[in-house]
């Protein structure tokens, strides 16, 4: 057993175990740190493929930014408790039946198509490297790329516009 | 990036800066809330306009294929600068009469418009969803300004919640499309599919995911549960730019995805088409029979007017018939843009503060009182039904002569039959405006009345001389290189 096997169920563990944690959890705060070591893990999951680009991202911008948010709106919203939901009615069972049948859906893939799924060619060295990133995103993708910070620029005008009091 | 990439965009860049600049100006120049915003903005428009315009009869792709410029594009960006100075004109007295006048109306509009150029051009999926989201997001906003009310901020909120919905649908059709090809881009798509290297099937699965998104945004049954309800509670400008330049947004890339990149898929999504067209037209006219307020009964008959657009694009498999299709398409979006923002002049000189004024009854008497204002409205709702000498007919007689060519012949029968029950509705309205007694209140401001009589001489005088007006559609074919 390799040592970057050991690594991967070590991670598999924290990931699955953090989820579960996420899901379960009665305090929204706790849930909202359950996703963020949830995050984490996945982070070094993307580190492990060789994918360092992906798992900053994964790291600045989920754990980072979006969970901070999450977090501030937890807080000043004071929902850090949320009530235990009723245990019947459709609310309760749609989800467990949508995941049986996700879940069924995962392990007929697995069993059945084990042997069919090609092996995957090992991307190149330099695939999803930082610079080879940028040279995509500033040379093919650079009208997607410019435009994206012109629907930025448009959201947050749009939000403060519907945010700001009639007075101001 | 070379000059001919940016030259090929250099309508969205004059528009967008000029959007951005006017934030600033507005700000810390105009400061005043009735100052020369509107004005300047219209402005921008027109420099836009020009630029697009100068760009008549070049075709060639820009950003490594991201972008095209051709005939369809250039004459989308003239229409959708053309309904953002009509937008303007509408909102003008409207917002300060409403007393919801700010000028962030104006440069959020520059920018949804500057969204739907986009579309016009876009060349690839993924600028295909930016230009979708880059003009939603501001109608979003839009739809609310109305607010701390309780309709606007409904409208809002629908419009907000089931528009990111539908844009998710998108999202998820572009990600399997791009599973099957390997590919973003339309002409890629084209050559996968004629290589043989596409998964056809899940190509199929995309496309119709992305007719689910889009078909949100153009209110085609049955995705149209929202639209009444947001054109009702919106403010009367916005709906009327909405149900406008939203729909021909939607259209675009409706058009220039299926025609130009899907004909191989006519088999399978045809068919989805026709039932798609034949419901929205269908429901939308049966319903609207239905209607007492005037803005619910326009929301329904837009509904209706998607579904004959639709009819256009059930052919988009048939090489040979689709380019007029196309172009009938377009001839019948100009024309619907036309007699509708009419329409909702007329409405917006009627409609009082809170919500009143929108009755059916509250139209008793015009003809009387203000025979102007009621002659062009009977113009329009006479165009609406597809009566002769109006855009709306020529409009008709194109798409239903496409979709006989196009061999869908029960299709055309639906389309003249919803047609017949549009006229009672539609009628209905002229009736009231001249054989009712009533003190209708109108607030005619120079700026609607000049756009109601603009728009309802053009609704004749167009339909007149159609035909250059339609050689120009027909010159406007998609070409992806």
């Amino acid at each position: 057993m390799t040592s970057e096997l050991i690594l991967f169920f070590i991670l598999a563990i924290v990931a699955v175990a953090s989820a579960v944690g996420m899901l379960l959890s009665r305090n929204a705060v706790y849930a909202a740190l359950y996703l963020i070591l949830n995050f984490a893990t996945v982070a070094v999951f993307y580190l492990m493929l060789s994918a360092a680009f992906i798992s900053l991202v994964q790291v600045t911008v989920y754990a980072g930014a979006i969970m901070v948010l999450f977090l501030f709106v937890i807080m000043l919203l004071g929902a850090e408790h949320t009530g235990r939901l009723s245990e019947s009615g459709w609310m309760f069972w749609t989800p467990i039946v949508l995941g049986a049948v996700l879940a069924v859906e995962a392990l007929y893939i697995i069993l059945r198509q084990w042997k069919a799924i090609p092996a995957t060619q090992a991307a190149g060295s330099d695939f999803g490297a930082p610079a080879a990133v940028g040279l995509e995103l500033f040379q093919n993708y650079l009208l997607p790329f410019e435009v994206t910070s012109v629907l930025l620029l448009v959201a947050m005008i749009g939000a403060i516009l519907l945010a700001r009091s009639k007075k101001a | 990036m070379n000059v001919q990439d940016l030259y090929a965009i250099s309508p969205l860049i004059v528009l967008v800066t000029w959007a951005t600049l006017l934030i600033l100006v507005d700000v810390y120049i105009i400061r005043d809330r009735n100052g020369g915003t509107p004005i300047l903005a219209a402005l921008g428009l027109l420099v836009a306009m020009g630029f697009a315009i100068a760009q008549t009869g070049q075709q060639y792709t820009a950003f490594n294929g991201m972008a095209v410029v051709d005939g369809f594009a250039i004459f989308l960006q003239v229409l959708f600068l053309g309904s953002g100075l009509v937008g303007i004109a509408l909102a003008y007295n409207y917002l300060q009469r409403m007393g919801i006048e700010r000028s962030e109306y104006y440069i959020l509009l520059l920018y949804s418009i500057s969204g739907m150029m986009l579309m016009a051009i876009a060349a690839d999926l993924i600028v295909v969803f930016l230009a979708l989201e880059l003009l939603s997001i501001p109608l979003y906003v839009l739809a609310g300004f109305g607010r701390p009310k309780v309709e606007p901020e409904e409208a809002a909120l629908k419009y907000f919640l089931l528009g990111a919905f539908a844009g998710g649908f998108v999202v998820y059709g572009i990600a399997l499309a791009f599973g099957a090809t390997a590919t973003t881009s339309l002409a890629g798509i084209v050559q996968a599919v004629n290589a043989g290297s596409a998964n056809l099937t899940l190509l199929s699965i995309g496309a119709a995911l992305i007719l689910i998104g889009l078909g949100f945004k153009v209110a085609a049954v049955p995705f149209h549960m929202w639209t009444p309800d947001v054109y009702q509670g919106a403010p009367s400008a916005v709906t009327a730019f909405m149900s406008v330049g939203a729909k021909a947004g939607g259209f675009a890339a409706l058009l220039r995805v299926f025609v130009s990149a899907l004909p191989e898929l006519a088999a399978d999504l045809s068919p989805v088409l026709w039932v798609l067209a034949a419901l929205t037209m269908i429901l939308g006219n049966v319903v609207a029979i239905a209607q007492g307020n005037i803005k619910r009964l326009l929301a329904y008959s837009s509904i209706a007017h998607a579904g004959y657009i639709l009819m256009a694009l059930v052919v988009f498999g048939n090489t040979q018939v689709s380019s007029d299709a196309v172009a009938a398409a377009l001839f019948y979006l100009v024309a619907y843009a036309v007699t509708s923002f009419g329409a909702w002049a007329v409405v917006i000189a009627l409609e009082k503060a809170e919500q009143k004024g929108l009755a059916l009854d509250d139209y008793a008497g015009l003809g009387r009182k203000y025979p102007g204002l009621a002659a062009a409205m009977a113009v329009f709702m006479l165009s609406f039904t597809g009566v002769p000498p109006t855009l709306g007919f020529v409009g008709k007689l194109y798409l239903f002569r496409t979709v006989l060519e196009g061999g869908f012949i029960w299709l055309a029968v639906i389309g003249v039959l919803t047609s017949l029950v549009s006229a009672y509705y539609y009628l209905r309205i002229v009736v009231i405006m001249y054989m009712r007694d009533g003190d209708p209140q109108v607030h005619a401001e120079p700026w609607l009345r000049l756009t109601a009589g603009v728009t309802a001489v053009a609704t004749v005088v167009l339909s007149l001389y159609a035909g250059p007006l339609f050689a120009w559609a027909s010159q406007a074919v998609l070409k992806l290189f």
